[in-house]
């Protein structure tokens, strides 16, 4: 597959999300709802349960499934109040030394005016900020599509996995073609696609992904199982350092990110 | 500080008295003279000129006191993104800068800090690589110094022909952010046109104070993109500075005649008294 098929598949109706991977993987899932400040977005959905013996947080985007709940989702494009829910449960996370598991999807933060009026920038700035600060390891997984900032703000985390088929970018392949070539004609996203480096291959190649995950949507549940053996292996390997160490490992991962020249 | 002597040589040479620039919004003709001593605003309409890194440094600082750091880092085309390379070389040699920030030390009213400017005339102050880099190694000196940092924003958002890296400045910086807040020291953002996307959700968020220059666009997502979301027009002011005090997301407007004097104020009140 090329990037541009890969985009395609990552964003296939019929794909699972959020939530299946919510179920599928967290026993006793307990939603929470929410930011205390304005509403509660569904873009987002989060909540409490167990990965094994261990409590964790879990924070999912979510685009819906059928049109009803798509429209009730948002399409997965979450507001500030999503960004600013996601926040409160990562702090509380923080509170009760538990360990935050995202499910990344979205296509980008919603780009509305609401959502501008009531400071998406830095619903979005925030949560990366406090993220970056957590003294509780974070895991992030992309699903489906990783858009942009909207997406770093549930990944700016200590360990990023990414499924085979999804992809992770800074514009997506539309806006980019349309700003640089005028018209995001498919042959012009094709090519974008391809030149913005989008697959989880390139993910992992540049590093921004520690481990691309094998897809088997036709045996889900043993999929979900593999994934939940490889989240178990990680808040253990991240149970054995100090809270200082854990920030300053996420600290480091980030720290390491960009190419240049250098006189 | 050799720059602002060129600069003021330049400004005050006899072609710069008669030389004229055009105003954007009002085209009024004003000699670059006398629009420097204005602070770059238009003295007929009150447009603000945006300022190149340097012009912004020289109109701040007190004199001599600027001193670069983290210089000599450059963009490197390392995904080979059509048309970047090309794209470099024009910014490089119209803005005779490196890439789309400067960072250093200087003071104001005697007062020390560590600055960032970002300079919207390199590639839109896009942020790739070298934005972040120079970013985040100011913050860990500033946090190493103890040191408040100031930094005025400008950007279209992140580089995207650096792909996924450009996105995971972001992070970078507001990680550096994080630790030297972490350490009790101020960080001003002030907001300058325009602002917006990866740099609005980010960096120039998270200020403890967030001061933005009169009429200045300050955005997450694009006009036109939020116009098409939304199906309606949108109010004319909607994105500016006074919108965005209105909602309670910057701390002041402040005019640039009054920036010098309002930094040196808030760097007073935030000295530590040892």
């Amino acid at each position: 597959m090329d990037s541009y098929e890969k985009l395609k598949t990552a964003r296939k109706n019929g794909r699972p999300t959020g939530e299946a991977y919510v179920k599928g993987i967290i026993e006793f899932p307990f939603e929470l709802h929410g930011d205390r400040r304005f509403g509660d977005d569904l873009a987002i959905m989060g909540g409490v349960g167990f990965i094994d013996k261990h409590p964790v947080t879990f924070l999912a985007m979510e685009k819906g499934t059928d049109l009803p709940s798509r429209l009730a989702r948002n399409f997965g494009c979450p507001k500030p109040e999503g960004y600013r829910k996601a926040l409160r449960l990562m702090k509380q996370a923080e509170k009760f030394h538990r360990p935050v598991i995202c499910f990344v999807d979205t296509l980008g933060a919603y780009p509305g005016a609401d959502a501008e009026e009531r400071g998406q920038g830095q619903a979005i700035a925030e949560s990366i900020m406090e993220m970056m600060g957590l003294r509780t390891p974070v895991i992030s997984i992309v699903i489906g599509e990783g858009g942009s900032g909207g997406a770093l703000a549930l990944a700016s985390a200590n360990k990023v996995f990414i499924l085979e088929n999804a992809v992770y970018s800074v514009i997506s392949p539309e806006g980019c073609a349309s700003i640089l070539w005028k018209e995001s004609t498919p042959e012009n996203v094709a090519k974008a696609a391809d030149c913005l480096h989008i697959t989880a291959q390139d993910m992992k190649s540049l590093g921004v992904a520690e481990k691309v995950i094998r897809e088997d949507f036709d045996h889900f549940d043993k999929m979900c199982a593999g994934i939940k053996l490889r989240l178990l292996d990680t808040i253990e390997e991240f149970a054995a350092m100090s809270e200082e160490e854990i920030v300053e490992q996420r600290y480091q991962r980030f720290r390491k990110f960009g190419v240049f020249d250098e006189k | 500080m050799s720059f602002i002597n060129d600069f003021l040589e330049k400004v005050s040479t006899p072609s710069a008295k008669v030389q004229h620039v055009t105003c954007k919004k009002c085209n009024h003709e004003e000699t670059k003279y006398n629009l420097y001593k204005n602070n770059y605003i238009c003295p007929n309409c009150g447009y603000y000129y945006r300022l190149g890194a340097r012009s912004r440094l020289e109109l701040l600082c007190d004199k001599n006191s600027f001193h670069e750091l983290h210089n000599g880092l450059t963009s490197k085309d390392f995904l080979e993104f059509p048309g970047y390379q090309e794209k470099l070389d024009k910014a490089m040699s119209t803005t005779r800068e490196e890439d789309a920030v400067v960072c250093g030390i200087a003071s104001v009213a005697g007062n020390e800090f560590a600055v960032f400017v970002m300079d919207s005339k390199f590639i839109m102050a896009s942020m790739g690589s070298v934005v972040g880099e120079k970013i985040t190694r100011l913050f860990e000196y500033a946090t190493e110094h103890k040191l408040p940092v100031i930094g005025f924003t400008a950007s279209g958002g992140a580089r995207m022909q650096e792909g996924v890296l450009s996105l995971m400045q972001m992070a970078k910086v507001s990680g550096a952010v994080k630790n030297h807040s972490n350490a009790g020291l101020l960080y001003i953002t002030v907001l300058t046109d325009p602002t917006t996307g990866g740099v609005t959700a980010s960096f120039a968020m998270q200020g403890d104070i967030i001061l933005s220059e009169p009429n200045a666009l300050v955005g997450f997502a694009g006009r036109r993109v939020v116009e098409q979301t939304t199906k309606s027009k949108l109010p004319d002011n909607f994105q500016s500075a006074e919108f965005l005090l209105e909602h309670g997301f910057v701390d002041a407007i402040v005019p640039r005649a009054e920036l010098r004097d309002t930094l040196a104020e808030l760097l007073t009140i935030h000295k530590r008294s040892v």
